[in-house]
C-alpha cells in the first residue's frame, strides 16, 4: 500500500484513483472533476466514500456548497512549477471553507511542502521515486512566516505586537 | 533604514541552514543537478558560461555602509576581488565555488542581506526610485511600502510557482526614476482629490522579447489596501497566465489577451473576497515602518556653505563633476552625488572590493552611512552637505569614482552579453568598452547632453535596448555578432519603445555606425533640443540616411 505524509505522519493510503475511463473499484476512490460531474448518479450508490482529485485548470469556486460531501480533495501538480495548486488550495480553504482532507498529489517535493502546508493542504502524495521521510523534513525548513495564509489568518504584524525603529 | 528583529533575522538564518543542507546533498550526489536546478535558483545561484554567478537582494536598492563593506569584503574573499550592480538595483558575483554559497549567503545574513526570490518564477526583489527619501518632487517616502512588499513577497507560500518571473517598483515621486510602466505591478504614489495619498496601480508592463508599456488597473487605491490588491492581481495571474509557453508566460501576455478592462474586473472580483480581511495594513504597521526611515539630521544651515564654488572656479574637473554628477535635493545646503560606474576601462555596473570599501567608509563620513544603487547600475550617495563636495570629490577621484559621466552617452547600461551569460547571441560588455573609449571627450559628451544607450546581448533585453534612446540589440547572423540598432526608447514619464532604424550592423561597424547617429543628431537638432526629442520631431529617416548611406 502506498505511503502519504498526512497531518506530519507518515500513514498508508487506502484510496484508489479512478483513471478517466476506468470502472470504478470498491472501496474509498478518487475521481476527477470532469467524471463526479458526469456520473453523479453511479457516485452517489457507491458503496465506499468519493473524493475528487483536481486539476489546474479545475475551477474550485464550481463546488461552492458541496464540499461537506468530500472527505478528500486531491490537487494534482503534474510538474512542481505549476503553481496553480496553490491558489486553488487556498480558494478552498480559505474562501469556501473546506474542512476536509487536502492532498496534493504528483509532482512534489519535498522543497514545496512547507508552501503547500501553508496553504492548507495537510496531506501530500509525495512522487514513489523520492524519499518520503526526507520529504516530512521540508515542512519543518522554517519557523517564521511573514504573511496570512491559511495557517495563519493574520499577518507577521498582527501575530506579533512589533514594535518600530 | 529598515532593521531585522529577532524575526526577519530567523528567516534568513533558516534558508542559510535550508540551503547549505541542499547544497550537501548535491555535493554527496544525494541531489542530482536536475534536482538541485530549481533549489539554487530560489536562492539566484545560476548557472552561467564558465561558473556560478550568484545575485544578492539589495531590497529597494538601498544599502548601509556595513552591507557595503560586507559586499566588498565577499568579493575579495570569495569572489575575484569584484561585483556587478544590475538593472534591478541588486548585485551579482559571477566567480563563486558552490560550496563557497552556504558560507557567503551566512555573510550575508550577518548583515540583513540575503539572495531570496532574486532568480526563479517568483516574486523578484523590489525596486524603488533611487531617490527615495531624498526627491524634491516626493510625494511621500516610498520605501516603508516597499520594505511592506518586501516581506509580503518572502518566500510567498501561494505565489513562489508563477507562471513566470514578477517584478514590482515603487516610487512616490512625480518623476519616474524606477520605470514603473516596464513592470509587472507597478506602484505609484500619488494624492487624489481629497489630498490624501493613495497609490497608483499599473500592471502589465515590461521588456524582454514582447516590450510593453503598463496601463493603469486602478487610478487610486487606498493606503490599507495595497497588500490585498497586489494580491488579487497576482492570484489572478497565477491562475489564469500562460504555462505553456514560457515567451508567453508574463502577466503581460494575460493583460493583453483579456484586455485592460476585463482584466481589471477579474482582479476586482477576486479582491472582493478578501478586500476587508486580515489583509488590511494597520495604521499601526504602516507608522511602525516609516519609524525605520526617518529624515536624517540635517543641518539647518547648510546652505550657506557655498565654498565649493571657489572650489570649482579654480579646478575645471571638480566644476565639471559638480555639474554633471552633483544634482539637487529636497533639503537646502544638501547634494545627491551620483556615482558613475561606467568607468572607460571597465564592464559597467562593476565595481572592485577596494571600492566598496572606500565607498563604505566615505558614506559614514559625509551620508549618513547609506548608499543607494540605481537601475541604471550607478550608486549614489544621498545626502552630502555644500561644505563636503571639494572634500567628497578629493576622496572619489583617486578611486576612480568620480568619472562624470552621469547621464550622457556613455553612461550606458549593458547585460553581461557573451562574456557571461550562456543565453548570448552577441558580446555587449566589449562593445560598452569600445563606446566608452571612442568617446571619452567629456566636452564632446556634454555637448551631445542627455543620452541614454541601453544595450543586450540577445532579445531577452536584460539590457533594456527597447527603452534607450539609443538600443543596440546583438544577434547571431550565420555564427557572426551582428547588431540591430532602434531608436526612440525611454523608461521615463515619457515611457516609449524604440522602433527599428535597419538591417543589422557588422560587430566591426558598430562603433562607426553609433558615430554616425550621433553626427546626425548634431547636425539637425535645434537649440536646446535633447537626441530623443530631435528624433521624435524628425522620425528615423535623417538617422537610417546617415548610418546607412556610408555602408556601401
Ligand atoms: S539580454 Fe540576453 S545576453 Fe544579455 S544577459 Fe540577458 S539573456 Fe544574457
Amino acid at each position: 500500500m502506498p505511503r502519504i505524509i498526512k497531518k506530519d505522519q507518515i500513514v498508508e493510503d487506502t484510496w484508489v484513483q479512478v483513471g478517466a475511463s476506468e470502472p470504478f473499484p470498491e472501496g474509498d476512490i478518487l475521481v476527477s472533476l470532469e467524471r463526479w460531474q458526469a456520473e453523479q448518479e453511479t457516485l452517489q450508490a457507491h458503496a465506499g466514500r468519493v473524493g475528487l482529485c483536481l486539476i489546474g485548470k479545475d475551477n474550485p469556486r464550481e463546488l461552492k456548497g458541496l464540499l461537506d460531501q468530500f472527505a478528500l480533495i486531491a490537487v494534482e501538480f503534474p510538474k512542481f512549477a505549476d503553481g496553480r495548486g496553490y491558489s486553488i488550495a487556498r480558494i478552498l480553504r480559505d474562501e469556501l471553507g473546506y474542512k476536509g482532507e487536502l492532498r496534493a498529489t504528483g509532482d512534489i517535493l519535498r522543497d514545496q511542502l512547507f508552501y503547500l502546508m501553508r496553504c492548507g493542504f495537510d496531506a501530500f502524495a509525495v512522487r514513489e521515486d523520492r524519499d518520503i521521510e526526507d520529504a516530512l523534513a521540508g515542512l519543518r525548513d522554517f519557523s517564521v512566516v511573514y504573511q496570512a495564509a491559511s495557517d495563519y489568518t493574520s499577518p507577521i504584524y498582527r501575530r506579533f505586537g512589533r514594535t518600530g525603529a | 533604514m529598515y532593521q531585522y528583529n529577532e524575526l526577519d533575522q530567523q528567516i534568513v538564518d533558516e534558508r542559510v541552514r535550508q540551503f547549505r543542507d541542499q547544497v550537501q546533498r548535491r555535493l554527496t550526489g544525494k541531489l542530482s543537478e536536475d534536482e538541485f536546478r530549481p533549489l539554487r535558483l530560489m536562492n539566484g545561484l545560476y548557472m552561467q558560461r564558465h561558473a556560478y554567478m550568484l545575485r544578492v537582494a539589495v531590497p529597494y536598492g538601498l544599502l548601509s555602509s556595513q552591507q557595503l563593506r560586507k559586499l566588498g569584503y565577499i568579493a575579495e574573499r570569495y569572489d575575484r576581488g569584484f561585483g556587478h550592480f544590475t538593472t534591478r538595483q541588486n548585485i551579482q558575483y559571477n566567480w563563486p565555488e558552490l560550496e563557497d554559497v552556504p558560507d557567503i549567503l551566512a555573510e550575508l545574513a550577518s548583515v540583513e542581506m540575503h539572495a531570496i526570490q532574486t532568480s526563479g518564477n517568483c516574486i523578484r526583489n523590489i525596486t524603488a526610485d533611487p531617490l527615495a527619501g531624498v526627491a524634491a518632487d516626493e510625494i511621500e517616502d516610498p520605501r516603508p511600502y516597499c520594505e511592506l512588499l518586501r516581506q509580503y513577497s518572502t518566500f510567498h507560500p501561494e505565489f513562489s510557482y508563477l507562471p513566470r518571473k514578477f517584478k514590482i517598483a515603487v516610487t512616490g515621486a512625480t518623476q519616474d526614476r524606477a520605470a514603473v510602466a516596464f513592470h509587472d505591478i507597478g506602484v505609484r504614489m500619488v494624492k487624489n482629490e481629497e489630498g490624501e495619498v493613495g497609490y497608483q496601480v499599473i500592471v502589465g508592463g515590461g521588456l524582454g522579447r514582447t516590450p510593453v508599456i503598463g496601463e493603469v488597473i486602478r487610478p487610486f487605491l487606498e493606503k490599507p489596501h495595497l497588500l490585498s490588491y497586489v494580491e488579487a492581481i497576482m492570484r489572478v495571474y497565477n491562475l489564469y497566465g500562460n504555462r505553456d509557453n514560457k515567451y508567453k508566460a508574463r502577466i503581460k501576455i494575460l493583460v493583453r489577451e483579456l484586455g485592460i478592462e476585463e482584466f481589471r474586473r477579474q482582479v476586482e472580483e477576486e479582491w472582493e473576497h478578501f478586500r476587508e480581511g486580515a489583509m488590511m495594513v494597520p495604521e499601526e504597521e504602516i507608522a511602525r515602518l516609516q519609524s525605520f526611515f526617518p529624515s536624517p539630521d540635517y543641518a539647518s544651515d547648510a546652505a550657506d556653505d557655498r565654498s565649493f564654488e571657489a572650489h570649482a572656479a579654480e579646478n575645471k574637473k571638480f566644476a565639471r563633476w559638480l555639474k554633471n554628477n552633483v544634482s539637487a535635493h529636497k533639503v537646502p545646503g544638501y547634494n545627491v552625488v551620483s556615482i558613475s560606474l561606467k568607468i572607460p576601462g571597465t564592464p559597467p555596473g562593476d565595481i572592485t572590493d577596494q571600492q566598496m570599501y572606500a565607498l563604505a567608509d566615505l558614506a559614514d563620513q559625509y551620508s549618513f552611512g547609506m548608499i543607494s544603487a540605481t537601475h541604471e547600475q550607478n550608486l549614489v550617495l544621498q545626502d552630502i552637505k555644500n561644505a563636503d563636495l571639494f572634500a567628497v570629490w578629493q576622496a572619489l577621484e583617486p578611486l576612480k569614482l568620480a568619472w562624470p559621466n552621469i547621464g550622457t552617452l556613455t553612461d550606458q547600461i549593458c547585460c553581461p552579453g557573451l562574456d557571461y551569460c550562456s543565453l548570448a547571441n552577441a558580446s555587449s560588455i566589449p562593445i560598452a568598452e569600445s563606446i566608452a573609449q571612442r568617446f571619452d571627450d567629456l566636452d564632446y559628451l556634454y555637448d551631445l547632453g542627455e543620452l541614454k544607450l541601453k544595450m543586450s546581448g540577445c532579445i531577452n533585453a536584460c539590457g533594456h535596448h527597447h527603452v534607450g534612446h539609443i538600443g543596440i540589440l546583438g544577434i547571431d547572423k550565420r555564427g557572426q555578432e551582428f547588431y540591430q540598432i532602434m531608436l526612440g526608447g525611454s523608461a521615463m514619464d515619457d515611457a516609449s519603445l524604440g522602433q527599428w532604424l535597419g538591417p543589422a550592423i557588422a560587430r566591426d561597424e558598430i562603433l562607426g555606425a553609433v558615430e554616425r547617429l550621433l553626427e546626425a543628431y548634431l547636425v539637425h537638432r535645434e537649440e536646446g533640443e535633447r537626441f530623443l526629442e530631435t528624433y521624435r520631431r524628425l522620425g528615423p529617416e535623417p538617422f537610417k540616411e546617415k548610418v546607412y548611406a556610408q555602408n556601401h
